[in-house]
């Protein structure tokens, strides 16, 4: 008896849901595009909302910028919630053996005096930044639109709170768990005249209610010279200091300002590319924060690394809004 | 001239390896079989680490293929940026 082994493709009805097929046409559509296109409920809504009767409960108006496809702002990460935590996970594993092992080996001892009390004073305070930071993030998600959009902003958000508490526990290595470094840290946040500018450009970008503009003024403006002074200037300086090994603490924020300068990066590209109007509106906003936030940075930065440092990191933003087509 | 082929799991990951392999290589074929992807060619085929990169989304590891890959045809020279599969004539 001769046995014939066939084999039968069944081919499935559809391969993807009906919202991507029209998108992206009759094929296999990734985790990413599942988890992320036309989640956000866009019709039909019961009621406006009470505290904002003028908008729906989810309405394209919030921001002065217009896009014809919201869901065209995708993230070149491709991250839904999935993929976002196996990343951060990977990251949160390497910066706690960082950690672990700057406390195991004690390097703490080996920064002087001076290094420690500037670290406190200039370092520590960017914990109550992050929590501002958190905040403007939070809250580009929660009235931004498309959920591509929008769920990329919450990970900023739960990645900035992250810092803060990396930055915190830098705190805590820094006066050995007593907590009084942050104590310190935060005084200077509430009294010393270095920190009042920022201080008040954080509370400036809490009370702005176009949550693109918050976006600009945190995510694009901000973030960009922050991070250049502080993960890549600041730590030049400690390593010329010979306090290299804080580096190791911080390496966890280099990584993840890689990471979303990407998404930022193609989200300004895509924003300005749509039309005259959005381009316009976003140069007029960097125009307003720009000059607040040098003002705001400059006596931290000049301080803390010298005259120079300030206009550095302006040649890296400026250098990043021109990829992004601004100001050309 | 005899084709080239490789042969991928249908995963999440290998569709951005299949994507990457039809944006580099106009002439070729993609069949979806059950649970695998075959993609041959006349002659060669390119698989680029730039172009698998741009389409997931983050840095890729051309080592990585190997999670995915069932089985390829072809004479290999892979590298750093690019496995390459060719037939001498």
């Amino acid at each position: 008896m001769s046995l014939e082994i066939k084999t039968s493709a069944l081919k499935p009805v559809r391969s993807t849901f009906a919202n991507l097929e029209r998108r992206f046409g009759d094929k296999a559509a990734s985790r990413y595009q599942e988890a992320s296109y036309d989640l956000q409920p866009s019709a039909n809504f019961h009621y406006r909302p009470i505290w904002q009767p003028q908008y729906e409960l989810n309405d394209v108006r919030r921001t002065a910028i217009v896009m014809e496809d919201w869901y065209s702002l995708n993230d070149p990460r491709q991250y839904y919630y999935g993929s976002y935590v196996q990343v951060r996970a990977k990251m949160q594993e390497t910066a706690e053996s960082n950690y672990s092992f700057f406390e195991k080996r004690g390097l703490s001892r080996h920064l002087s005096d001076d290094v420690k009390a500037k670290l406190v004073r200039y370092l520590l305070p960017l914990r109550h930044v992050e929590h501002t930071a958190n905040l403007n993030n939070v809250y580009a998600s929660a009235y931004g639109y498309g959920t591509t959009v929008t769920q990329a902003f919450m990970y900023e958000g739960v990645d900035r709170l992250g810092i803060a508490q990396y930055l915190s526990r830098i705190g805590l290595i820094l006066d050995g768990n007593s907590g009084t470094s942050l104590a310190e840290a935060k005084a200077y946040w509430m009294d010393d005249p270095v920190w009042q500018g920022v201080r008040a450009y954080c509370e400036g970008t809490l009370v702005v209610s176009d949550w693109f503009e918050v976006a600009v003024a945190q995510n694009i403006v901000f973030d960009n010279l922050l991070c250049d002074l502080y993960y890549s200037q600041l730590d030049q300086w400690l390593d010329e200091n010979q306090a290299q090994d804080v580096g190791m603490l911080t390496e966890f924020m280099r990584i993840w300002y890689k990471d979303i300068s990407r998404w930022l990066d193609s989200l300004l590209k895509s924003v300005v590319a749509e039309s005259a109007e959005n381009k316009a509106q976003i140069e007029d906003w960097i125009t307003a924060w720009r000059g607040k936030a040098i003002e705001a940075l400059r006596p931290v930065a000049d301080e803390m690394l010298g005259a120079e440092a300030i206009e550095k990191s302006t040649l890296v933003l400026d250098a990043r809004l021109q990829r992004a087509g601004l100001f050309k | 001239m005899s084709k080239v082929y490789i042969v991928l799991q249908d995963t999440d990951d290998a569709r951005y390896i299949v994507a990457a392999l039809e944006a580099d290589n106009p002439a070729a074929g993609v069949d979806h079989q059950p649970a695998m992807i075959r993609v041959e060619c006349e002659g060669e085929l390119w698989l680029k680490r730039a172009t698998v990169e741009e389409n997931i989304g983050r840095d890729w590891d051309v080592r990585e293929l190997q999670l995915s890959l069932i089985s390829m045809a072809g004479n290999l020279d892979e590298d750093e940026d690019y496995f390459h599969l060719y037939w001498n004539d």
